[in-house]
């Protein structure tokens, strides 16, 4: 398993250098450089071609991306210039509210997708099924943004329940409840998606175990029905639920980036946005590093879980 | 069949109620009493007034720093601040400045002759020990300076290359605010997250992404400041920004949507409008195609419904603009002049006149920029007014950065049409780098158009280079005659900048500058 592990760990290394290579390239092709970003209306070409060389843009395309390689490997991400610090300082702040987010958004839409799965599973056709597929149906269709902007219009506008954005209050904050309490509205709206496809999934999934002989003969045999359910079905199931996770990680932490604008959550989503609109090379690289980083070691993680479940699944 | 016991449930429910107790709900957003908390539209770059270049950021910096000179209160006139008084020279290229007696940076050093040499020598010399602390992107207002001389501890004298008449304007923008030499000796490249200035507030936390906190000086030479703290928040997204209003997350609400407004009707805020040195224009090619005869601008001129923009598509957030210069420039604005009327059947005889019927326009739009306003709508009201009278219009719309790119190099070959908008802190300067011939953008210049009128190059070089300002203004004046004439552009809108804030803030006032100064702000 460790050999596993390592081989899988170095494996992810080109794959995250071919994102930076690729990264670099797209954010070179867009038109637009970031001097012409910081002047706006003054941006003469005297004014632009001064900037570029003070910010050291002036280099050819390859060897602005080995600088920045050579420098990464060192641990030196470089500088933000637009906002004049270190990227490794920013980005790794940013990741942590991020991480808080999605983290939070994926445990919480797993534990329903799964329960609503199981239940709409288990009572086939039933009322419960029927109305979990409603509700499943209109979340998958809602987008995530649309929905944080209602929830702020009625739990923090309307009703003031919760705080409309941020991730502490400015001031007497920064306690665990007050985090929890800036977390509920963002980390909801970006679950709902996810909790749709999973409680799909999950029907689908439990459905088949259900009908296989095992659980008939554990029926016959006089287990009862929530054990049968919840321990001999929902474990089987799993191996097939475990992977649709893993996908659903990737489209949390890209949802993220909508979330963490409506929310303002200082986190990576709204950072590259920013990033990229003042066309910051360096933190857009930065920020993509980590995120694909994160992306390739959750998908080991879940490949490791996957097999250590279900001993057919070869490591 | 049970599928969760009663007792599991009943577990789950006491768990989810602890939980909601203990996150304390519900409860209403507060802020503090005598602290201000601003809703800013990003965070900010830097808080080195020399490195940046957003209003977003001057907002902070015009309350944390003074410099030489300020803008009075309500206008665009040059007033005394850290200098108490001034000398220009006969020929105007010597500028000797006396700087009020015991001011002390927030760092606790003297404010001196030599201080201020060091601010400006930072900006200019490349060879400045602290050079590397920038770059300095618009260190190009003050590039008429060959030379800063500290000539006694209370004396700074600048001689410049050649009279340049817009200099003390530019001492009162941002770019001239006067940092503390020993805060940027100690924090080189940080300064930024480290300032020290001679404002009414000091600088006191920055907390990356969710505030900077700025603190009263009670040492403050102008008067102490009525608020004991004031709270800066990055609320990128509009729609975000307008829910914290509402909820009474923040006190002061900057750049408020069109379509925000009527939430902030009630008698818990006051809207705040103000006027100010901005123009949303058409740039039209005079170079080729049908805008290269002056009675096809002018036809442009009277088809644009402007009335209608203004009111329908900017929701009242704007007023007509008449000519180049916006009236926020009350000294040098001709008050003489009237916008272009919506008169299509005058348009339509005009392109008749000049056998421009049914010309095919390719018009350049942008999705959004800085003082842009609304562009895409904006952009198609005036496509229905210019086929109204029979144009031909395809828009082509790029993102700010793409646009800027297509823009600024000149629509020859490209484009017969293109949005802009400016906002300056001098009238000398949107003419005199957009409407100069010598301000082609194969010289350099934004001139993207390529207008091109003798004496208007005339007019503007004279009032560049007079230090007498009625002098100026009247140059000025028969500029925006002439301009208004040859119709290079499309004279559009002056935007109103707004504010709102919650009841109990009093004292605050928007400046036509565009800076949000706190000073006078109370907060109960």
């Amino acid at each position: 398993m460790a050999s596993y592990i390592l081989k899988r760990l170095l494996a992810a290394i080109p794959v995250i250098l071919g994102i930076t290579v690729i990264v670099f390239l797209i954010m070179s092709l867009i038109p637009g450089d970031p001097a012409t970003a910081i002047l706006g209306s003054y941006a003469t070409p005297e004014n632009v071609e001064k900037l570029n060389r003070d910010l050291g843009l002036d280099k050819p395309l390859f060897q602005q991306y080995f600088i920045w390689l050579g420098n990464m490997v060192q641990g030196d991400f470089g500088r933000s210039f637009s906002l004049n610090r270190p990227v490794l300082d920013e980005v790794l702040e940013r990741f942590g509210a991020t991480l808080i987010l999605a983290g939070t958004s994926l445990v919480l839409c797993s534990i329903l997708g799964i329960l609503a799965g199981v239940i709409s599973a288990a009572r086939q056709y039933g009322a419960a099924d029927k109305a979990i597929t409603f509700v499943v149906l209109i979340g998958i269709s809602i987008p995530s943004f649309f929905l944080g902007m209602m929830m702020i219009l009625v739990f923090a506008v309307n009703l003031r329940w919760l705080p409309v954005s941020g991730m502490y209050a400015i001031y007497g904050g920064g306690d665990l409840p007050d985090l929890v309490r800036h977390l509920i509205m963002p980390a909801t709206a970006l679950a709902v998606v996810a909790t749709g496809v999973i409680a799909r999934l999950s029907r689908s999934a439990m459905l088949e175990v259900l009908r296989q002989d095992f659980i008939r003969t554990a029926r016959a045999k006089g287990v009862r029905e929530s054990r049968v359910v919840w321990r001999h079905a929902l474990k089987a199931a799993m191996v097939s639920i475990i992977p649709v996770i893993g996908v659903q990680a990737g489209f949390v932490l890209s949802g993220a980036v909508y979330i963490e604008t409506v929310f303002q959550w200082p986190g990576v989503g709204r950072m590259l946005v920013t990033a990229i609109l003042t066309r910051d090379i360096l933190l857009v690289q930065g920020g993509v590093v980590i995120v694909a980083a994160c992306y390739v070691l959750f998908n080991l993680a879940v490949d490791v879980a996957q097999s250590l479940l279900d001993p057919r699944v070869k490591t | 069949m049970t599928i969760l016991p009663m007792t599991r449930r009943a577990v789950s429910a006491l768990a989810l109620a602890a939980c909601i107790a203990s996150v304390g709900l519900p409860s209403a957003a507060q802020t503090p009493p005598g602290v201000l908390v601003v809703g800013q539209i990003a965070e900010p770059k830097s808080l080195d007034p020399h490195a940046v270049t957003a209003v977003n950021d001057f907002r902070i910096l015009m309350n944390v720093y003074d410099g030489l000179v300020r803008y009075k209160s309500g206008t665009l006139e040059v007033e005394p601040a850290l200098a108490e008084s001034w000398e220009i020279s006969e020929d105007g290229t010597e500028y000797t400045f006396t700087l009020r007696e015991g001011i002390s940076f927030h760092d606790g050093t003297p404010l001196t002759a030599e201080a201020v040499k060091f601010n400006f020598d930072r900006m200019l010399d490349e060879n400045h020990p602290f050079h590397d602390t920038g770059p300095f992107p618009l260190s190009f207002f003050f590039s008429a300076i060959e030379a800063t001389e500290a000539v006694d501890e209370r004396t700074v004298k600048f001689t410049l290359n050649a009279p340049y008449a817009p200099f003390l304007s530019n001492l009162a923008y941002p770019t001239g605010l006067i940092v503390s030499p020993a805060a940027v000796e100690q924090h080189g490249a940080d300064f930024g997250r480290n300032p020290a200035g001679t404002g009414p507030f000091k600088f006191a936390e920055w907390r990356s992404n969710e505030a900077v906190v700025i603190e009263k000086n009670p040492a403050y030479w102008d008067g102490e400041a009525g608020l004991e703290a004031v709270v800066y928040r990055p609320i990128t997204d509009a729609n975000t920004r307008t829910a914290e209003m509402l909820a009474g997350g923040i006190d002061l609400m900057v750049e408020v949507p069109p379509n925000a407004l009527s939430e902030f009707e009630g008698d818990a805020y006051t809207l705040h409008e103000q006027a100010g040195p901005h123009l949303w224009f058409l740039i039209l090619n005079a170079k080729e195609g049908p805008f290269a005869d002056v009675k096809v601008r002018q036809a442009a001129n009277y088809a644009i419904n402007k009335q209608a923009i203004v009111e329908n598509v900017l929701e009242g957030t704007a007023e007509v603009a008449a000519g180049p210069t916006p009236p926020a420039f009350a000294w040098a604005y001709n008050a003489a002049l009237e916008p272009y009327p919506y008169d299509p059947e005058r348009a339509k005889a005009l392109i008749a006149e000049a056998g421009a019927e049914g010309a095919e326009l390719t018009f350049y739009v942008t999705e959004g920029g800085s003082g842009m306003l609304d562009p895409v709508p904006m952009g198609t009201a005036i496509q229905a007014d210019l086929e109204a009278v029979g144009f031909d219009v395809k828009i082509e719309t790029y993102e700010w950065n793409t646009f800027l790119g297509e823009v600024n190099p000149g629509l020859e070959g490209k484009a017969d049409m293109a949005e802009m908008a400016w906002m300056t802190n001098d009238p000398d300067t949107l003419p005199f780098l957009a409407l100069r011939t010598e301000a082609w953008p194969d010289k350099g210049g934004f001139n993207s158009g390529y207008y091109s009128n003798p004496k208007v190059d005339e007019l503007l070089e004279a009032a560049r280079v007079s230090t007498d300002q009625d002098e100026r203004a009247a140059l000025y004046k028969e500029m925006q005659e002439i301009v208004q004439e040859d119709a290079p552009w499309v004279f559009v809108a002056n935007w109103k900048q707004n504010a709102v804030t919650a009841a109990g803030v009093e004292g605050f006032e928007l400046q036509p500058s565009f800076f949000l100064l706190l000073d006078g702000v109370t907060k109960n």
